[in-house]
């Protein structure tokens, strides 16, 4: 970002092996968790036939608890990677919000989606807009699912469970099961917001951009279009 | 309350003769004409309803026979008395000659026998004589607007009456929803200000019993445990027993298997309503209610409102009133002027963000084709 020489390399290996396995991870689980929570706030159509031959519901919430469990462990994962990996494994937790510059950036960037400006700058790691959203929507969010999603499975595994001592609290601070259960879901729809600006702007900006996207998320390389400084 | 002068045919013997040196419970149920054989079996029964075990029954037996027993003073705010109601109710005989003479009641404005300015000395000889001893039984909730006019005892705001009576309590109990969390009175936009007890009652430990009303078992179940082991229930976080408060209706409903097995009512009048399919896509509150309904039912175990078909409302839930149809298995979310559920103001925003990443997308693309070549 700030270092103008290395603009001259066409590749920086930005992105190492467990952050992108650990996003494509996220992406399947959080799907799995969208469309199995959907189902469990407005579950299917009444099976036919008797009680004992059907468990839809229950693998429907099998499902969910288990994506819930591995979204929830990755993410641990991911915030030891903030430490572990290289500097770009830290940018998702820690948008600039104080730096002037860092906000001029946003503003540019801004001015990029409104058609306002004819180039975008280059950017090794996350584009400052990109970061914001991925901090507030992902992470905040994420954060939040996690923490009312593991309050409602206390729930099932009873008072003094493990779950029902670190997470119980939030149920009587947000009112009452019932109310978890509105904002876990109201949490989801904020999620999916999420999501679809991220697809779309990840594909837009792979192919307007003068970087690549998608496929530094596969296998880690940026490559710039590009020699111009940024 | 005004209705509550009222005196009733119950027996409330403690009010009127306030005996010398304190009999035990063994001696007021004797006194009342129970057996002992119908003695010993009210203990196992409550061993049992308080999830103990058999091998608690004698010592259930053994404390009545030898604890005098506990004063009890029953006071009415804002209410229906529906938890009167219900506790008069309960399953086993008893309950209903015995725990009321046994908790000896020393002052409850609707089953007392006196009345007037009696039934006010009874009260204050009461908090007098038992000092520090008494437990308070707050049935109802007191309204804080224009200084508590809104509920007037005795010529007082019932407000300056249940401070009055907590000053000098052991415990407190708050009885059903109203006093446990505000129910239908303090429902938006709460004109009179009701507030639940403990809003009030900051100093003492309060014990909450909700449920509109809450079920007799469990109402007695509390006050037996109460007064035979002489120590509170274990409470969890938000002050309710465990033994009674510590699983949902859900937990323990027997149409679960056919909620596990997706297998739902989803009219009144279906196929699968006749076959008694779980009741969630009609509303059933269940998943997100704590009480005791599942297991001890009502009206001496013979039913309970899913077990007669009709979805769980969540009356031991805090605010249920305020949360929208009880019909509707995702409650509205009154912030959003017009009520809409979590679905549909998601989707609203969602398919709103859809159109914009489209329109956006679609100008990204007749841009590009303008300045094709632009870029290299
Ligand atoms: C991206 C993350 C997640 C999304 C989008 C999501 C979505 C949902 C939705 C929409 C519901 C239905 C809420 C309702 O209307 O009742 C739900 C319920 C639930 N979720 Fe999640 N969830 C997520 C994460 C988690 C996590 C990490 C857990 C923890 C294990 C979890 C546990 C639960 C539980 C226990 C329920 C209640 C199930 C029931 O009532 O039967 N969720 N989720
Ligand atoms: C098929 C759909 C998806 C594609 C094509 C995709 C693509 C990408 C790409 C290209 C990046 C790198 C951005 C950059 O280079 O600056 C990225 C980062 C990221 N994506 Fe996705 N993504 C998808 C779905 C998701 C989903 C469903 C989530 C989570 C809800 C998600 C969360 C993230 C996060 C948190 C990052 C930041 C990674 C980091 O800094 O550690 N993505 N994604
Ligand atoms: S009827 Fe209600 S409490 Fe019973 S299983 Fe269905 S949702 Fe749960």
């Amino acid at each position: 970002m700030e270092t103008i020489k290395k603009r001259k390399q066409t590749a920086v290996y930005v992105y190492e092996a467990p952050l992108r396995l650990w996003h494509w991870v996220t992406v399947l689980s959080v799907i799995v968790l969208c469309v199995t929570g959907y189902f469990i706030g407005s579950p299917l159509p009444t099976m036919p036939g008797e009680a004992i031959d059907n468990y839809l519901m229950g693998y429907i919430r099998f499902a969910h608890f288990t994506a819930g469990y591995i979204a929830a462990i990755g993410f641990l994962g991911r915030i030891y990677w903030a430490f572990a990996g290289n500097s770009h494994a830290r940018e998702l937790f820690m948008p600039k919000l104080f730096s002037r510059k860092w906000w001029g950036e946003v503003w540019h960037e801004v001015r990029w989606y409104l058609f306002l400006e004819k180039t975008p700058k280059k950017y090794i790691g996350h584009n400052p807009l990109g970061q914001m959203a991925m901090f507030f929507f992902f992470v905040l969010g994420m954060i939040f699912m996690i923490i009312t999603g593991f309050a409602l499975y206390s729930e099932g595994l009873g008072q003094g469970s493990w779950a029902d001592t670190m997470f119980g609290w939030v149920i009587p601070m947000m009112g009452q099961s019932q109310d978890v259960h509105t904002w876990h879901h109201l949490g989801m729809w904020y999620l999916i917001i999420f999501i679809m600006l991220h697809v779309y702007v990840a594909i837009r900006e792979d192919i307007m951009s003068r970087q690549s996207l998608i496929s530094t998320m596969v296998g880690g390389w940026r490559m710039f279009k590009d020699d111009r400084p940024d | 309350m005004i209705e509550s002068q009222h005196p009733q045919g119950e027996p409330a013997d403690g009010v009127t003769l306030m005996p010398q040196s304190i009999e035990t419970f063994y001696e007021v149920m004797r006194r009342q004409g129970i057996t002992r054989r119908s003695f010993l079996k009210y203990c196992s029964l409550t061993a049992a309803a308080l999830g103990l075990g058999p091998t608690f029954a004698p010592r259930i037996a053994h404390a009545m026979e030898t604890k005098e027993r506990t004063p009890v003073i029953w006071v009415h705010g804002l209410e229906c008395t529906c938890c009167s109601e219900s506790f008069i109710r309960s399953a086993h005989p008893l309950v209903k000659d015995v725990v009321l003479s046994m908790i000896s009641l020393d002052y409850d404005d609707t089953l007392m026998a006196a009345a007037g300015h009696q039934a006010e000395a009874a009260l204050e000889e009461t908090i007098q004589k038992y000092k520090g001893k008494y437990i308070l039984a707050v049935e109802g909730n007191p309204p804080l607007n224009e200084d508590g006019m809104f509920c007037i005892v005795g010529g007082k705001p019932f407000l300056d009456q249940l401070k009055h009576a907590a000053k000098d309590a052991a415990a407190v109990i708050a009885w059903g929803s109203c006093a446990s969390w505000g129910c239908v009175q303090a429902a938006r936009p709460n004109p009179t200000q009701a507030v639940p007890i403990h809003k009030v009652i900051t100093d003492k430990p309060i014990i909450k019993v909700p449920g509109c009303p809450p079920i007799a078992e469990v109402m007695t179940g509390v006050i037996t445990y109460m007064l035979t082991f002489g120590r509170l229930p274990e409470l969890d976080r938000q002050g309710r027993p465990k033994m009674f408060y510590s699983q949902r209706i859900h937990d323990k409903c027997y149409r679960r298997p056919h909620f596990d097995a997706g297998q739902f009512v989803e009219q009144w009048d279906d196929e699968s309503a006749r076959k008694g399919y779980c009741l969630y896509k009609v509303g059933c509150k269940g998943p997100t209610t704590y009480n005791a309904c599942s297991t001890v039912r009502w009206n001496e175990g013979t039913s309970f409102p899913i077990q007669a078909g009709h979805g769980c409302i969540g009356c031991s839930e805090d605010g249920f009133w305020d949360k929208g149809s009880f019909y509707d298995r995702l409650t509205n979310i009154p912030q959003f002027g017009i009520e809409k559920n979590a679905d549909e103001i998601g989707m609203a925003v969602a398919g709103g963000v859809g159109a914009a990443v489209a329109a956006h997308a679609a100008v990204s693309a007749v841009k590009r084709a303008q300045h094709k070549g632009d870029q290299e």
